[in-house]
């Protein structure tokens, strides 16, 4: 399909590409530039600052009233801590779904599928009553907790996460499990010690996949939580930004480029992983 | 070894669920306790019979399913068929309790004249006149009759009398209180100077399930929410109770609610069609031109539109959201700059919508060419070969060949963006917000919004108060919507046949 091109075949070719690389990295290089402009606005910035300072970052940092750098943790450490223990239950139930079988299982497969279909965040008012009423007995899950939102984002454990997984571990040929039982390995260990480090990549996918998901999340971590130094900074960014552009651009755009890093770092250790987990069917969130 | 693990940790999750059972039977929670009973039974079960050995690595994933997901949508089904709202948010034994508490002013018996004391203690101590000239002690909400001279009258010189000031001072204090004079009525505070004599106003009869006003002898019968008079009025607050499929009536056949509910969901059509097709286009495009084994810098090129992708999505929605910023964002002032005029980006319905699009191409196209360069290297190059001895053109070749290979592997994930950019609120929510509004609508919706951020303003952020009920409604319709392009997603890729296979 391709020929080796004449000159102007390849021009064309390299403007087009070019227009979509201005295209794609502009909104970046503006609010990185913007972070390190000490004006703080919108008013009459340009893509190179021409008094550079780190005072937007400083302020991130320090100010009291709007705790951005305690959102970026509570972000990471919310999405690492979610991602971590749906890693854990989604690997148990795909493992049981691959080498076992057992009354339900493909019961338990269509429901796996299906469970997707009903996108968690639609349930909002009644997950907010559900915790609200959970809180009411153990108040360290309630409204307002950490571990709350924890808990309720761990119920999307089962979903196609645990399809993808299963997936993958039908591909592991189940003789390395059977030798090792026959040295007698209990069938746990067999999981523990052969399954799982060779399910590595799948692992890596699903905790990546996770983490984007449950570090952008929005409508739960905002219906369920409500003080200020508890938000996530999906929630709490956009409650500092909104329609404060003009006298807040600068500490927020210094916010974005700090926030998008955790992600970005993640993305860029885990791309081989991700890309095979993208063609297998998963949409960012 | 294994043994001992396994009973310390099944005698730990007993432990727990014990300390649990204990907890709810002191809150009186029984329901709550009978489900944890039997989930309790279950987990012991599982783990101690060795048949139900697989489903000890279900439970976990099982459990949470269940409750946050499963639970969730039962519940969502229940509040749609209920009046859950602003105005109903009480059960009904609480909306009968405050209206039972509720209390008119006996005008005929006139003002009771009072002093107030403070004892050692700072507790209050009253003495009332009535306009009879009867004097009464009040203390701890009792009132004794009593005659002048009484020791208990000649006690209270030994306490602080309030002064006017101190009255003032002590107004919410002393207008909290009430003294029960006789069966159904009571002394309190009217104003500064006196006490009025107040009595119930309304009385419920449960076996009629009825309101009694006792003033004007109107009857309040229990209807749909709410306490109604023969000739319409209702009495406030309602209580939820199930109304049955009324809100899916409202919201097909009410105009005010059906108008904007359906332009809602024209656009969210349109904008999940649009945002597939812009990036699947682009993605698609740049795919095609980086396939080139002769494309120079095509590391350069891939690595770098790969960038947005890598940025969250909500970062992303509100740095779009100042770029567009109709005053000072850089998109109006390089349009000042070259063409001489900036454009309303968010407020104008069609330009908010154009500005959506073009936030979502930015955010997406970057998945799309991953994909689409995955499925394009997986075509033989041989097929090509083929065609050009046949004689086909560049284009002809595209269309006959490329387009039928791609679509097999990349069709299901188009679906799945379409379903995905269907409820994808976070864009919509971050940029636009739903606005600008929609202008006559009974229900907070505008022009940009989609279902789900139009069910979430329903529900969580309306001016005119919450309904629940409503928004669990609209909750419905988007399962079923996205329900049915999921099943059509698992057609395509087989998914469900696979299950039957029982692979």
């Amino acid at each position: 399909m391709y020929r080796k091109h004449s000159f102007f075949r390849a021009l064309w070719r390299h403007a087009v590409l070019l227009f979509f690389v201005v295209f794609a990295l502009f909104p970046i290089l503006w609010v990185i530039s913007a972070s390190f402009n000490p004006a703080n606005t919108l008013v009459g910035q340009r893509l190179i600052p021409s008094n550079p300072s780190l005072d937007n970052y400083r302020e991130i940092f320090t100010s009291e009233q709007y705790p951005i750098a305690l959102w970026i943790k509570n972000s990471v450490v919310i999405g690492l801590i979610t991602s971590t223990l749906v890693v854990i239950l989604t690997a148990f139930a795909a493992y049981a779904f691959s080498r076992f079988r057992f009354k339900g299982r493909r019961t338990g497969l269509f429901a796996s599928l299906l469970i997707q279909v009903f996108p968690q965040m639609l349930a909002a008012v009644s997950i907010y009553l559900l915790v609200l009423s959970i809180g009411r007995l153990v108040p360290a899950l309630g409204i307002n907790t950490h571990a709350g939102l924890i808990m309720v984002y761990l119920g999307g454990a089962m979903g196609v996460n645990a399809w993808l997984m299963k997936g993958y571990f039908d591909t592991i040929p189940s003789s390395l499990e059977e030798s090792a039982m026959i040295d007698g390995a209990s069938p746990f260990q067999a999981f523990y010690m052969i399954i799982l480090p060779l399910a590595r990549p799948i692992l890596a996918v699903i905790f990546l996949l996770q983490f984007i998901g449950t570090y952008s999340e929005l409508i739960l971590a905002s219906v369920l939580i409500s003080s200020s130094e508890k938000y996530t900074l999906a929630v709490g960014l956009q409650l500092f930004i909104h329609d404060q552009y003009a006298s807040r651009w600068g500490v927020f755009a210094a916010a974005s480029v700090l926030g998008a890093l955790p992600i970005v770092l993640l993305f860029m250790f885990l791309q081989k992983y991700l890309v095979t987990g993208l063609t297998t069917g998963a949409v960012k969130g | 070894m294994g043994k001992l693990i396994k009973i310390i940790f099944l005698g730990v999750l007993n432990v727990v669920f014990i300390w649990t059972a204990l907890f709810l039977y002191s809150s009186q929670a029984y329901w709550v306790l009978l489900l944890l009973l039997l989930g309790a039974a279950l987990v012991n079960f599982v783990f101690i019979s060795e048949k139900a050995y697989p489903y000890r690595y279900l439970l976990p994933a099982t459990f949470f399913m269940v409750l946050l997901v499963v639970y969730p949508i039962v519940y969502t089904v229940y509040i749609s068929l209920t009046n859950y709202g602003t105005g109903n948010i009480l059960s009904k034994e609480q909306a009968v309790a405050q209206l039972q508490e509720r209390s008119i002013l006996d005008t005929e018996a006139g003002n009771y004249a009072y002093q107030a004391y403070r004892d050692g203690q700072g507790q209050l101590h009253f003495v009332f006149t009535s306009p009879g000239g009867e004097l009464f002690l009040g203390y701890a909400g009792g009132l004794t009759p009593v005659q002048e001279g009484d020791p208990r009258l000649v006690e209270l010189e030994g306490f602080t009398e309030l002064t006017r000031a101190d009255l003032v001072r002590a107004t919410n204090e002393i207008s909290a209180l009430s003294f029960s004079l006789d069966e159904g009525r009571q002394l309190r505070m009217r104003n500064i100077n006196s006490f009025g004599v107040y009595r119930q106003q309304y009385e419920y009869y449960p076996e009629r399930d009825e309101l009694l006003d006792l003033e004007t002898g109107t009857t309040y019968r229990s209807v749909q929410g709410y306490f109604q008079a023969p000739d319409g009025t209702r009495l406030t607050p309602g209580f939820r109770e199930v109304i049955g499929f009324q809100n899916f009536r409202k919201l097909f056949t009410n105009p005010q609610v059906t108008g904007p509910f359906l332009r809602v969901f024209v656009w969210t059509i349109q904008w999940a069609l649009l945002s597939v097709g812009c990036t699947f286009a682009v993605g698609l495009f740049l795919a095609l031109l980086l396939n080139d084994p002769h494309l120079r810098f095509r590391r350069f090129y891939r690595s770098v539109l790969i960038l947005p992708y890598a940025v969250p999505a909500f970062i992303s929605a509100l740095i779009w959201r100042g770029l567009f910023h109709t005053e000072l964002g850089v998109i109006n002032q390089i349009l000042k700059a070259t063409i001489g005029s900036g454009v309303p980006w968010l407020q104008d319905p069609v330009w908010a919508k154009v500005a959506l699009v073009i936030l979502n191409l930015w955010l997406g196209f970057p998945y799309m060419m991953i994909v689409c360069l995955g499925a394009l290297q997986s075509i033989n190059s041989e097929m090509y070969e083929a065609a050009v001895v046949d004689g086909a053109s560049t284009w002809q070749q595209f269309y006959h060949i490329t387009l039928p290979l791609l679509m097999v592997s990349v069709a299901p994930l188009l679906i799945a963006s379409f379903s995905f950019n269907f409820n994808n609120f976070s864009v919509i929510y971050l940029l636009t917000r739903g606005r600008p509004p929609i202008v006559n609508a009974q229900t907070p919706a505008g022009h940009t919004d989609i279902l789900i951020s139009y069910t979430y303003r329903l529900a969580f952020e309306s001016g005119r108060g919450v309904d629940y009920g409503l928004a669990s409604a609209v909750t419905l319709v988007i399962f079923l919507i996205t329900g049915a392009i999921t099943f059509l997603n698992f057609r395509f890729t087989g998914a469900l046949e696979e299950v039957r296979k029982n692979v």
